[in-house]
């Protein structure tokens, strides 16, 4: 042990390579610090590059956007949020959009254009004006380009293919990281005065998810173990039009610029739901909660659990230059030409609102730990995010948390630490990764994550009451008991993806409990958490913040208020 | 469903061998699902990349059944066939299994200095561009950089100090748009011995980008281009 003893060393280490790392990253570097990017994938390979429709800045260029501006953009925000959302935070997020954007730009991401030169900009719902900038339907593909390309212009250090393992942190405050280095199959302690973990979403835990695989809420799990807050887990979004079978998100954007849902009597049925003015423009929870309720009133297609999603009607031109995305998935994976058919669709896990908590500067509880992008909970999305805002936030938020955290290096707060706690910390995870490798159990970790995904997807889902989540807890105990008695993982040490997958396993376990404590506990239906047995929205009792901590490995909620500022409290109607 | 698939791992193993496996096959299976029931059922050694599994990220690029392809998009039954064989990407050294090292290709990627290096400061608000200078850059900026043009490619198996398809690609990509400003740099790079000219238009970019990207049009754009910067 002694002899293999080594310590990586930055100011800064960013913890994930998607879209919020990289601009963290970026920003850290510009002012002046020694920054590095620590990811268990390629950055290229991140979640971020699956986003397609676009990102909200209110730029004003559409011609009946031409009233648009950051006020707007905050409140349609706070509105689709269901007033959950902290309206400071969604003050600085509009009003930051708009010189970010610009910033993409001027560093070549290939946004779709009006005639007139400027950037394009479609409608997403929820949003009074056509807000959302595009590149075709791969916007995220074109944005972490953008973004890599700038962290190899500054030369910036990734660690590609490093699996962080744990946040080190000393009397409230962040000393480094522990990480596992998959190709060279080394655990490794890294120093850093300061760490901001931009590692993403959970959703991976849901059978029917549009993330990535690698969506696996390592971040947050590993954060909540360090004795950091989970703030507003209950809030699951999830996305009314995906892929049926495979559940590829089919961008909002298709909805935005007229595309149809149509149930099995083909009729357009979101009249039913909100008004005739409003249609397949919805936000997404009352979307999903639609073609939901469609389907368990036997009106899904045949009688099945999916419905259409037509744009024949915008014919193949403007599907195969504006969704050539879409177009190609449908005819790779379905067999199906959008130009001629129908597209069958179902709504599927997309996007977590909660995350770790922290404020609108990226600040958590921990001094010298940041975060941001979808792993952080700032709030802006509140129980409910609109379309288009979530690249967005990752590129203001990762901005803010790059400039806060050389700013908390400038003023000289942290001390740095001897190597005794580097020490300690690698040979905590040494004697992790012994404990699970001499395992002598028998179950299955896939066969408990392939349990855990049908009871998320049946009791936890888009319409929840308390038999089911109370039975959802119980079950959900059950496997983590079933869990202690999982076989080892293969042996190796370079490239084990079944270690990985151990280690992940053992985390959805740990986040499903504390999306479904937060869920049965909140009695209320409010955004994305939409209740059978309290149908109604109580601000009176319930417009406050989940907070889940692990205090002595349970699981305690407690409450915190939503800050609101000038924007109000209000009906929710479209 | 028989999956013959490449092993090694060359800390413990002298030379590759294949691994078979039997499978129950459910309709529209990809070989990425194959992979991943043998990892989670059959052998949980095998490492294998993969994130998106939808064809946008580029992470499950290798060679199966005699093609380079996407594992995440390969539909096994579009195989018509009871073995699908799999390869890792070639040209790339092997780190495990199907598992190859990208760190050649990315370097060559950077060679080019892949990023906007604009014509003018930057407006208060967005660089115009015009429909018409948007539309040439589509497709090139579709490049997953998933490395398929570049295990596919027979010239850089024969000279590894070839560019190669993905980072012309890119060269073309900002060379064409309006906004940049560095095109007699840009082609400096790539108007070379192990650039441009090393190309045997073979089509093997263009025949496997699973992106529909046509890596040898661009190669040939190119060499007009610096033609014609002569007669300038």
């Amino acid at each position: 042990m002694e002899e293999e003893f080594s310590v990586f060393s930055h100011d800064i280490v960013v913890v994930g390579g998607g879209l919020a790392g990289l601009r963290a990253a970026i920003e850290a570097h510009d002012c002046g610090f020694d920054v590095a990017v620590v990811s268990k994938v390629h950055p290229l390979r991140s979640h971020s590059v699956m986003a397609q429709g676009g990102i909200n800045a209110s730029l004003a260029n559409h011609p009946e956007g031409k009233e648009d501006n950051w006020e707007k953009h905050a409140f349609d925000t706070i509105k689709g949020s269901d007033f959950l959302a902290d309206q400071d935070a969604v003050e600085t997020f509009a009003k930051e959009a708009l010189v970010n954007l610009y910033e993409l730009e001027h560093w070549g991401c290939p946004f779709s254009r009006f005639p007139n030169g400027k950037i394009a900009q479609r409608p997403f719902g929820g949003a009074g004006f056509p807000r959302t900038c595009f590149g075709a339907d791969k916007t995220g593909l074109y944005l972490i380009n953008t973004l890599y390309e700038q962290t190899i212009k500054r030369n910036i250090k990734i660690y590609e293919e490093w699996v962080v393992l744990e946040l080190i942190v000393e009397d409230q405050t962040c000393r480094g990281i522990v990480a596992y280095s998959l190709p060279e199959g080394e655990l490794e302690a890294f120093k850093a005065k300061a760490v901001i973990f931009c590692t993403g979403g959970n959703l991976r835990i849901y059978p029917k998810s549009s993330n990535s695989i690698t969506s696996t809420a390592s971040g947050v799990v590993m954060a909540f173990r360090a004795g950091l807050p989970l703030k507003d887990m209950e809030f699951v979004q999830f996305h009314p039009t995906t892929l049926y079978g495979l559940n590829l998100t089919l961008t909002e954007g298709a909805r935005g610029e007229g595309a149809y849902l149509l149930n099995d009597l083909g009729e357009r049925f979101m009249s039913r739901y909100v008004s005739e003015a409003i249609m397949e423009k919805a936000p997404r929870d009352i979307t999903s909660r639609a073609i939901q309720t469609e389907i368990n009133e036997g009106r899904g297609v045949g009688g099945k659990d999916y419905i259409y999603l037509d744009m024949r009607h915008f014919g193949a031109n403007t599907i195969k230059k504006r969704f050539p995305g879409i177009y190609e998935a449908c005819m790779e994976f379905r067999g199906i030409n959008p130009v001629k058919e129908p597209i069958p669709i179902q709504p599927a896990a997309h996007w977590s609102m909660g995350g770790i908590d922290c404020d609108y500067n990226t600040d958590t509880e921990v001094n010298g730990f940041f975060v941001a992008g979808e792993c952080a909970c700032v709030s802006i999305h509140g129980a409910n995010r609109l379309g288009g805002n979530s690249l967005m936030e990752t590129i203001v938020f990762g901005r803010r948390a790059g400039r806060r955290t050389s700013e908390y290096i400038a003023n000289g707060r942290p001390k740095s630490a001897g190597n005794g706690i580097y020490r300690e910390a690698l040979l905590k995870q040494e004697m992790r990764f012994q404990g699970i490798f001499e395992r002598t159990g028998t179950e299955s970790p896939y066969k408990i994550k392939s349990e855990l995904g049908t009871i998320m997807d049946t009791r936890v889902g888009i319409f929840r009451e308390e038999q089911d989540l109370r039975q959802a807890l119980n079950e959900i105990r059950e496997l983590q008991k079933r869990y202690e008695d999982v076989r080892p993982p293969y042996k190796g040490r370079r490239y084990n993806y079944d270690l990985l997958w151990h280690l992940d396993i053992e985390g959805f376990l740990t986040i499903s409990e504390v999306i479904v404590m937060g869920a049965l506990n909140r009695q209320e239906s409010r955004g994305s958490h939409a209740r059978l047995d309290y149908k109604e929205r109580d601000d009176k009792n319930w417009l406050k913040h989940t907070v889940a901590r692990l205090i002595d490995g349970e699981v305690i909620l407690s409450y915190k208020p939503v800050t609101i500022t000038k924007f109000g409290i209000g009906k929710r109607e479209y | 469903m028989k999956f013959r698939v490449f092993r090694f791992d060359p800390e413990n193993d002298c030379d590759p061998y294949f691994d078979e496996f039997d499978l129950p096959v459910e309709k529209g299976m990809t070989v990425l699902e194959g992979l991943y029931y043998i990892l989670e059922n059959l052998d949980s050694s095998l490492a294998f990349r993969s994130s998106c599994r939808c064809a946008i990220c580029g992470s499950c690029s290798m060679y199966i059944n005699g093609q380079f392809r996407l594992a995440c998009r390969t539909l096994i039954a579009n195989l018509e066939t009871d073995m699908v064989s799999i390869r890792p990407l070639s040209n790339l050294p092997i780190l495990k299994d199907l598992v190859v090292d990208m760190k050649p290709f990315f370097e060559n990627y950077k060679l080019i200095e892949p990023y906007l290096i604009p014509k003018e400061q930057p407006p208060e608000k967005e660089y115009y561009q015009s429909l018409q200078n948007r539309e040439k850059i589509d497709g090139s900026i579709d490049c997953l950089l998933c490395g398929i043009c570049y295990g596919a490619c027979p010239t850089v198996s024969l000279r590894k100090d070839y560019l190669g398809p993905a980072a012309i690609t890119k060269t073309f990509r900002f060379i064409t748009d309006s906004r940049d400003g560095a095109m007699e740099k840009r082609l400096a790079v790539v108007a070379t011995e192990d650039g441009i000219y090393r190309c045997h238009t073979i089509f093997n970019c263009q025949k496997f980008c699973p992106k529909d990207i046509d890596p040898s049009d661009y190669i040939s754009q190119l060499k007009r281009k610096v033609v014609w910067q002569l007669f300038k």
